[in-house]
Formats: structure tokens, sequence, C-alpha cells
């Protein structure tokens, strides 16, 4: 079990290397759960990915309180000092802070492969392996 | 002389005044919350309305939680 839960992490820490490798207005990186479990970081200590996941969440609560009737699944916060953005897909969810004015149409795909890739990571663990048919059974039986 | 003078400070504040217009509505422009919803569209949060004003505190915040 535990070696699951390592290779689901190492998914999740690849694609976010992927991610910071192809997008250089990228600074830094989080993939995390809607119950703000962090899965990943680009960052050295864990204390400041949970910082800024929960910050990332908080943006995300406010946005969403903002139309009644949906919650976005894609936020821009830009300012002078850089851009912060919070991608929902799926129940997973990444925020990402970039330099000043970036491209962000690219960002957004990037930010969303990234998400693609790390939930393709986890979907073979997550679902349960099909038994292959017995076909001595199969013969047995007609 | 001092006509001259006047006319040329009178130059200098103008100058001024268009800089300093330009550069705050460049820093304004580079201010803002674009929401994307799942059916596609986009808002875009109008400039100093208090909801806009609250996403831009709270996203220096995540900047300032992810630099620190």
């Amino acid at each position: 079990m535990a070696c699951v839960s390592v290779s689901l992490a190492m998914d999740a820490a690849q694609a976010l290397a992927d991610l910071t490798e192809i997008s250089s207005q990228i600074e830094s990186a989080a993939l995390f759960g809607e119950d703000g479990e962090v899965g990943a970081s680009t960052f050295a200590d864990e204390e400041r990915a949970q910082a800024f996941v929960r910050a990332a969440r908080e943006l995300l609560d406010a946005a969403t309180g903002l139309r009644s009737a949906a919650s976005p699944n894609q936020v821009e916060v830009a300012t002078a000092e850089g851009s912060i953005f919070v991608v929902r897909d799926d129940g997973r969810l990444i925020a990402a802070t970039t330099t000043p004015e970036p491209t962000v149409g690219l960002v957004f795909y990037d930010l969303k492969s990234c998400l693609r890739a790390a939930a393709a990571g986890e979907e073979p663990a997550s679902k349960p392996k099909r038994q292959p048919r017995k076909k001595d059974e199969d013969a047995d039986g007609s | 002389m001092v006509r001259r003078l006047l006319g040329l400070s009178a130059l200098l504040g103008f100058a001024l005044a268009v800089a300093s217009f330009v550069r705050r509505g460049a820093g304004r422009r580079r201010e803002r919350v674009d929401l994307y919803y799942d059916d596609g569209s986009m808002v875009s949060l109008p400039d100093g309305s208090p909801e806009s004003e609250r996403l831009l505190a709270l996203g220096r915040d995540a900047l300032r939680a992810a630099r620190a």
C-alpha cells in the first residue's frame, strides 16, 4: 500500500517537474485535492506548500461565492508583482504563481496538462485491476 | 524671460501629469481578476469593485505565501 502512495506522489511530482521545465513563466506550483491535502509541490518545505495551498483555496472559495449558480473552474488574479492561477478539474486542483504579465492562455493550458498528467498517473492505481478470465473454466463450463 | 520660464514650467507640469496618468492607467490594467466557468463563460471583475479588491488581496496573500 505504501508503494502505491509513494508512486502516486512521484507521478504528481513528475508532472510538476515537467510543468516547471516547459513553462518559464511559472515560478511555483502545487497540486492538491478538494480537501486541501497537498499532493505535490515545487516548494522546498512542506509548511510553505501548505500555506500556499491554504491561500489558494481561500481565493477559490471567495471566487465561488460570487456567482451563486456556478463555481469557477479557473481563476486568474493578476497583480503588478505577479499572477496567481488556480485550476480545478475533476476534484483535483493546481495553483501556481507566475512572473508579472504572463501569457494567460498558455499558462492555463500548461496547468491543465499538468493536472491531466497527474491524474493519468493516479488512474491505474485507483482502478481495481480486472481479473483475466480463466480459459480452463470457460472450457469446462461449455 | 519670466513669460518663457512660466511657459516652460507649465509644459513640464503638463508632461508630469500625463506621465502620472499613463502610469496609473498601466498599473490598473496589470491588476485584474478573471474567473472562468465550466460553461465556457468568463467574468472579469470590474476594477475597484469590492469583489475585485477582495480577490486581489487574497491573490497577494497567496503570492506572499509562495515567495516568503
